[in-house]
């Protein structure tokens, strides 16, 4: 059964057909990586999952939930679905502790101690138990990042969604955000990351799902895929990467 | 003819300064108010209601504040209802205000990235939840200097309310060089009072943007 089922969607800007029928089916606790050059659709397919982007046609289920247009589902879906981005968008005014905290409260209504307790514990797992009382200005992006990665996993997501989340870090910080993530998926947590890392994508995921001119070009096995791209398509863009 | 002492001028500016000071309350919190009304009306995104505040905003904005106050005060007798220059002056301060202040307040949220939306969307918020705990909190901030910067502008623009008859700050200077012929000294200290409301304004609002040590 999987967590989440891609069939068949087609997403337009105006004119612009940027989503062309794409298939995805992620099993619980998979770790997808999306590659592809810029521009083929990767952020705004990985949108789609979470309802940031509404999509005109096709079906994504997740968690059993159809995703549709609709305000107060999408809100339940958010329980199911996490985001981590590019540039974190941490709330500025909050400390770490409190980014953290915040939503718990507010959506989950978990109570003060509670979810204090619980934003500790979680900061704590992504290395940064010191930095409860810190502003997301007084950190370092690596850290900031983690930070976000923290609020999303309070909520208790079923899959987590990370659209190039270290393409903003500078490189000797890339690696700390990556150990997270691998932590993540020793746990068991469904990840679908759209990435440059190829080789975090080669060692660590376990499908890999190339994406070209709006279309899953070519999916398959990471070791497979990396070892034998079948399409002269992912040829190039292997070797224009690596 | 009557003599009046620098005291004499003194004392009668200053009492007219109640009253500018007086108008420029009333045109900063009802202005305010209905800002705040407009700009949380034109975040539900009814493309009706946001039309029509654009329209509002246009009319108040391109054109002069002194042309307001004249259709305040002379337009509105033409059509049978008379009004009183603290009236007009008043009700015009005000809409006049509440056009700007909107303005001000909407660019502080529109200023925020979307990412700030979309964060909070991703986390299951509510609109009126995001709104409460991350946009406003952050768009006061980067408002209030602003906000207390625009209130310079109002007590400036009470001196057009001087045109109407409603005698504040500059009408009196004007009617007290009527009698004493002495521009120079009278016009001097009406601006000297003006600037001694004002300057505190200005003062506090710089404060206040090194205070607010905006984050990001
Ligand atoms: N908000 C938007 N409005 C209009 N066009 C968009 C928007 N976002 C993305 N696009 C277009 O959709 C296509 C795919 O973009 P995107 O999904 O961001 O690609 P990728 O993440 O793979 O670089 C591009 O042609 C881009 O210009
Ligand atoms: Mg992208």
């Amino acid at each position: 059964m999987s967590l989440v089922s891609i069939d068949q969607i087609h997403k337009y800007y105006g004119e612009n057909h940027v989503l062309k029928g794409v298939d995805l089916k992620v099993a619980p606790g998979e770790v997808v990586s999306i590659i592809g050059r810029s521009g083929s659709g990767k952020s705004t397919l990985l949108r789609c999952i979470n309802g940031l982007e509404a999509y005109q046609q096709g079906a994504i289920v997740v968690d059993s939930q159809a995703v549709e247009d609709d305000e107060y589902k999408l809100r339940l879906l958010s329980r199911s679905v996490g985001m981590v981005f590019q540039n974190f968008n941490l709330f500025p005014h909050m400390t770490a502790g409190e980014n953290v905290m915040l939503a718990p409260k507010l959506v989950l209504g978990q109570d003060s101690k509670t979810s204090r307790a619980h934003a500790q514990e979680l900061l704590e797992k992504v290395g940064l138990g010191d930095k409860f009382d810190a502003y997301p200005n007084n950190l370092s992006g690596g850290q900031q990042q983690r930070v976000a990665i923290a609020r999303s996993l309070a909520m208790s997501p079923k899959v987590l969604l990370c659209d190039e989340i270290t393409s903003a870090l500078d490189p000797e910080l890339v690696g700390e955000v990556l150990k997270v993530l691998e932590q993540l998926k020793a746990e068991g947590m469904t990840l679908i990351l759209v990435t440059h890392e190829m080789n975090f994508a080669r060692d660590v995921g376990d499908t890999v799902v190339f994406m070209h001119q709006g279309k899953v070009w070519e999916t398959g096995p990471s070791d497979e895929v990396f070892a034998s791209p079948q399409t002269s398509e992912l040829q190039s863009f292997i070797s224009a990467v690596l | 003819m009557m003599q009046f002492s620098d005291w004499d001028i003194l004392r009668n500016l200053l009492l007219a300064a109640r009253w500018t000071l007086l108008l420029s309350l009333i045109a900063f919190t009802g202005g305010g108010l209905v800002g705040l009304c407009l700009t949380l009306a034109r975040s539900l995104r009814n493309p009706l209601i946001s039309g029509f505040i654009k329209a509002y905003v246009e009319l108040f904005q391109g054109t002069p504040l002194l042309m307001q106050l004249f259709l305040a005060f002379f337009g509105l007798s033409l059509i049978g209802i008379d009004v009183d220059p603290w009236t007009a002056a008043g009700l015009s301060l005000t809409l006049f205000s509440s056009a700007f202040l909107h303005e001000i307040w909407r660019g502080c949220i529109d200023a925020l990235p979307k990412g700030q939306w979309e964060a909070c969307r991703t986390l299951g918020l509510s609109y009126l939840q995001t709104m409460r705990y991350v946009i406003l909190p952050q768009a006061l901030r980067i408002a209030i200097a602003p906000t207390v910067g625009f209130s310079v502008q109002i007590v400036k623009g009470t001196a057009l309310a001087s045109i109407i008859g409603f005698v504040e700050l500059t009408k009196a200077g004007t009617m007290l060089n009527n009698a004493t012929f002495q521009p120079f000294k009278v016009f001097a200290m009406v601006a000297v009072l003006y600037f001694i409301i004002c300057y505190p304004l200005s003062l506090f609002a710089k404060h206040l943007e090194n205070k607010t040590h905006v984050t990001r």
